[in-house]
């Protein structure tokens, strides 16, 4: 499957890209579409706590390396914010959702644990801002989940695999795709979306301090939101990417393997031995 | 690879902070506690790899503790898996090693010892978005990733044994898709371990019960998360 085809199909038949994945899933694995949506729906209340927990009280990591920053901003956003309200609430959530699963709580692993407060972010900013239905919003992951697929089908969604472009950046991908087709973009739009969010995390390194799903995770979920609302309104305005997904796709696949090891989620390189990097990991090792 | 399925890319629902060192971790723990047979008195974690360098940040020990006590691996009370262990008596331990070279990074032994006073060893890795494959079970090499229903049995190490549970497998239909028998000298018993396809309506262990030369049969079932607010990925 790529998103020519799926495009293709979608423009002829007339659908949107959650109908086609929704079918597609309900053939493919032999299971009503009734159940998918509700399993998606499941999926959304655990999104839903996750991106208001660490807004509402501040927590912190099971390691204690981080924490309290999705209040700390809360509490400033409310009042003024450079982002306006829809990038600020993205950027709040994507925090929260990280914050809640460094500190073993419940998460939606979407792709990853890694990245899971991306696509939470996005849909739930996007739903408050203009004021859309549930039903929307569980369609909205279902095409996040379509744009997923592809992904994983011709690249990879693991860091340790392919670096933290696969995680925060197939995310950021993914997320994009489902604004647009919340605020009635076409497929082709929610795709250039895709691959404009993919060309602007192409070659991002998954360098975890002490190998932990924690610096810099949290704050590249909030990098990761902004990318995607960033590449749904250029899309939404109608700017095409001179590179089609596909090959965004591709080229993410080739980078991936030409980043060396100690980029890939081994806390070998980048941030990880960094000065401060290295002694917060020593800090860690000697409680 | 071929095209994943949807909720392959969204969910599982899981306690963060890892799929691999959390999610999977957690279901490692409760595949053990199915197969060491019941409740436990004790047990010892050998973590190696990846697993024995962040397992606190992690939280992997509190994920593996979680299941042996039967939590899954969306369960909240996960993070508090000491606290309950501690209540429920139950000795643990987890000790850092190294299992060797070409052990897969993210890998735990467990020696289990249950309130019936049996010992099992079962080791297993976490090989990435929360799935797991259990690769050894009492000295035998197995390759069971906990997809599928599993028989396990013990029995006399005499002819026919094998051919009446494969029949009675035929008979309800049900095809075999792994299987793997191991015998011990000493006391001229087996064990064998059979994944199957998916079960049929009867009742299979009463069946293989009743066979000569049975010293005991245990049925692993997939285990059910996907009812309440977990995933298809999430099932055992």
């Amino acid at each position: 499957m790529n998103a020519q085809t799926v495009i293709k199909i979608c423009q002829e038949k007339g659908i949107s890209l959650s109908d086609f994945a929704l079918s597609q899933e309900s053939e493919q694995d032999n299971i009503s579409k009734t159940e998918i949506l509700t399993r998606f729906g499941q999926m959304l209340s655990v999104m839903e706590t996750a991106a208001r927990t660490a807004r509402e009280t501040p927590i912190h990591s099971v390691s204690g390396l981080t924490g309290g920053d999705a209040y700390l901003y809360e509490q400033r956003r409310k009042k003024r914010s450079l982002l306006g309200s829809t990038a600020s609430k993205a950027v709040a959530c994507a925090l929260s959702c990280s914050e809640v699963n460094a500190s073993m709580g419940r998460i939606v692993a979407c792709p990853t644990a890694g990245s899971c407060g991306i696509v939470p972010a996005a849909v739930l900013s996007v739903q408050e801002e203009y004021d859309l239905p549930r039903e929307a919003i569980v369609k909205g992951l279902i095409c996040a989940g379509l744009v997923g697929q592809i992904i994983g089908e011709h690249a990879c969604l693991a860091g340790a695999q392919g670096g933290c472009q696969a995680e925060c950046g197939s995310a950021s991908a993914m997320a994009a795709a489902a604004v647009v087709e919340l605020l009635g973009g076409s497929p082709a739009q929610s795709f250039d979306a895709a691959a404009i969010a993919i060309k602007n995390s192409l070659g991002l390194v998954c360098d975890p301090v002490a190998g932990l799903v924690e610096i810099p995770c949290i704050k590249r979920n909030a990098g990761g939101v902004m990318n995607a609302l960033t590449a749904a309104d250029m899309a939404l305005a109608g700017i095409v990417s001179r590179i089609p997904f596909d090959d965004t796709v591709d080229a993410m696949n080739r980078v991936g393997r030409q980043l060396p090891t100690a980029l890939r989620e081994t806390a070998a390189g980048g941030l990880a031995t960094t000065k401060t990097g290295l002694e917060l990991a020593e800090t860690l090792k000697n409680r | 690879m071929p095209t994943p399925s949807l909720f392959d890319i969204m969910g599982p629902i899981m306690i963060g902070p890892s799929s691999s060192h959390t999610a999977g971790a957690a279901r490692l723990g409760k595949m053990a506690y199915k197969l060491a047979g019941g409740d436990i008195k004790d047990v010892k974690m050998y973590l190696h790899g990846s697993f024995a360098a962040t397992y606190r940040g992690h939280g992997t020990d509190k994920a593996l503790l979680a299941g042996l006590l039967n939590l899954n691996p969306s369960d909240e009370r996960l993070r508090h898996s000491f606290e309950l262990a501690a209540k429920k008596g139950i000795h643990y331990e987890f000790i850092p090693t190294n299992l060797g070279e070409n052990v897969h990074p993210n890998t735990v032994k467990f020696v289990i010892t249950n309130s019936a006073g049996e010992t099992h060893e079962i080791t297993g890795s976490s090989i990435g978005g929360g799935q797991v494959v259990i690769s050894d079970i009492d000295g035998m090499e197995v390759n069971f990733t906990g997809e599928r229903p599993i028989l396990v049995t013990h029995h006399k190490d005499e002819p026919g044994v094998i051919s009446n549970i494969t029949f009675i497998l035929y008979e309800m239909g049900i095809n075999i898709g792994n299987m793997r028998v191991s015998r011990s000298r000493e006391d001229h018993t087996a064990h064998m371990y059979i994944e199957m396809d998916s079960l049929t309506g009867g009742d299979l262990t009463a069946a293989i019960r009743n066979i000569p030369g049975m010293l005991w049969v245990k049925l692993l079932l997939p285990i059910d998360e996907t009812s309440g607010d977990a995933s298809r990925k999430d099932s055992i």
